[in-house]
């Protein structure tokens, strides 16, 4: 295999682990605040690619069409934490894990209801032939795709670590009890994480459905993906889901490369296992919690 | 005599159906340490969490300056000038020591005064100026003790409950802390302080209340209290002489 053709590999694997990094965000995001697992997380990745797909059918412009299908998400992400989950908030993570994968069969079921069955397309962000770097081609949708992830993680790096709503996330996902003693509303601190998780998971959609396509039923490998991802890097903590994301990404591609592609999703759940087996803090995760 | 700072009425605290607390009556007035001492599992730390509103009470009445707030969330509480220092302190482990008290100032509007507040904890307890940017968890205990307490007061609370302040300190630390308390009572603040240890309790409070099996027994002044013939063999340790 030549260097350029192995960097067109590695040039894949970073594009598709970009998205996972954007989906598996939101994973963390959800678990820091709550301590579950939103498994309707891939549907807000679905849901990114087919509410931006409806606008631009509707005539509205691309980048409006994706800044509304991005927000709409996260107002499904946040009515979801209200009206499904927060009724039932003291009855038990699995109990709640459960509404999630409710929840995930109910919008994957409206969006084929609203949307049809068949593929959609969604066009580039910006067409033009690819940009070529040391004998490689980049569409530049993933272009697109990288700075979208970028933004999306210096955003949310500035969100939690200079803002007081993101400190009082950080002291929420501690310990409820001890930030309610602060005087945090833990309740708008989770709700407002489910719409972020939401419009990341929206963002990665959107962004790469350009490239793929996207249906009604995309959500599902794709929450698979994001999840393997978060918990690769280690649960909770951001920077290690985009860490996960892009080892995952790159994994997936080079397998592609060097064995089979009809391995390239069994990668993951490989990865998944593995890592739950002998490392379950994930990559980045400190082994135990600190307890104060 | 002026109305009580906070006043509670008949409480009773439980888990599903389980009493924990039953009609516990008391109450704290400004520049007062009101003490609570009793064995482990008499319901104390229980009572000051549903003072603080972390578990919330099933029957029974608290006023906190003349307004009822029976069954107020914490951070409503928080709001209304209460702050609880609590069992096994709570700190934010991986988090700065200065960003737990930024927390502790979280509902405060105006950064003028939650600066002077800062300053005025330094003032208290100088070593957490020194250890500002250091991780909570990477704290001794009687810093550790120090930051809950100095947290609590970021948010400029008019009563403190404090649960075992002295727990597992060295007695220098804890003569350290109660020296502060001392100070922050006789500027006025409303202490109601948990204790195992009734001895340095009795010597700091001016009133006192006995908990057994979730029920105040005894109430009296600190010096009645310490009188007490009962309260000196079973929680004072005459046994061992005076220590």
């Amino acid at each position: 295999m030549s260097s350029s053709e192995l960097l067109q590999f590695l040039i894949s694997g970073l594009q598709n682990g970009a998205v996972y990094a954007l989906v598996g965000l939101g994973f963390t995001l959800v678990y820091a605040s709550t301590g579950i697992i939103n498994f309707a997380q891939g549907e807000f990745f679905m849901l990114g690619g087919m509410l931006a797909v409806a606008g631009v059918r509707m005539g509205l412009p691309l980048p409006l069409s994706i800044l509304a299908a991005v927000l709409l998400s996260a107002g499904v992400g946040v009515a979801m934490e209200r009206f499904a989950l927060r009724p039932r908030r003291d009855s038990g993570a699995l109990v709640l894990i459960i509404i999630t994968i409710g929840a995930s069969m109910v919008l994957k079921s409206l969006a084929r209801h609203i949307f049809g069955p068949n593929e959609m397309a969604l066009p580039a962000f910006t067409p033009g032939p690819p940009v070529l770097l040391l004998g490689a081609a980049i569409d530049r949708q993933v272009l697109w795709i990288w700075g979208l992830t970028i933004v999306a993680v210096v955003g949310l790096t500035l969100l939690y670590t200079k803002t007081k709503l993101g400190r009082a996330m950080r002291a929420s996902s501690l310990s409820h009890d001890a930030a309610r003693l602060m005087g945090i509303d833990t309740a708008g601190v989770v709700m407002i994480s489910f719409g972020l998780a939401a419009a990341l998971g929206a963002l990665g959609g959107a962004a790469v459905a350009p490239l793929t396509q996207t249906a009604f039923d995309v959500g599902a490998r794709a929450g698979l993906k994001g999840f393997a991802a978060a918990i690769l890097g280690g649960l909770g903590n951001p920077i290690a889901a985009v860490v996960g994301g892009l080892v995952l990404g790159v994994l997936e591609s080079l397998s592609v490369a060097f064995i089979s592609s009809t391995y390239k999703d069994a990668i993951s759940l490989v990865l998944l296992l593995a890592v739950l087996f002998l490392r379950p803090q994930g990559l980045l995760g400190k082994s135990g919690r600190e307890k104060v | 005599m002026p109305e009580p700072l906070l006043a509670v009425t008949a409480l009773d605290v439980g888990y599903g159906h389980v009493p924990v607390v039953r009609e516990a009556s008391l109450d704290v007035s400004r520049g007062e340490i009101v003490t609570i001492i009793g064995a482990n599992g008499a319901g104390k730390s229980t009572l000051l969490k549903a003072l603080a509103g972390l578990v919330r009470p099933t029957a029974g009445r608290v006023m906190l300056d003349g307004h009822e707030v029976t069954g107020f969330a914490p951070e409503k509480l928080v709001r209304q000038g209460l702050a609880l220092v609590p069992e096994g302190r709570m700190l934010f482990g991986p988090m700065a020591v200065s960003e737990n008290l930024a927390l502790g100032a979280h509902t405060r509007r105006v950064a003028a005064e939650v600066a002077a507040d800062l300053e005025r904890v330094h003032t208290l307890f100088p070593v957490l100026a020194e250890r500002s940017e250091q991780p909570a968890a990477t704290l001794s205990g009687g810093e550790q003790q120090m930051l809950a307490i100095a947290r609590a007061l970021m948010s400029r609370p008019r009563i403190l409950l404090l649960d075992e302040p002295s727990l597992g300190l060295a007695p220098k630390v804890i003569a350290d802390i109660f020296k502060v308390l001392d100070a922050l009572r006789a500027d006025g603040l409303g202490i109601l302080l948990v204790e195992q240890d009734a001895n340095l309790a009795l010597k700091h409070a001016q009133h006192g209340h006995v908990m057994r099996s979730g029920r105040v027994v005894m109430s009296g002044t600190a010096a009645e209290l310490a009188d007490n013939d009962d309260v000196r063999l079973i929680y004072l340790g005459a046994w061992h002489g005076n220590e």
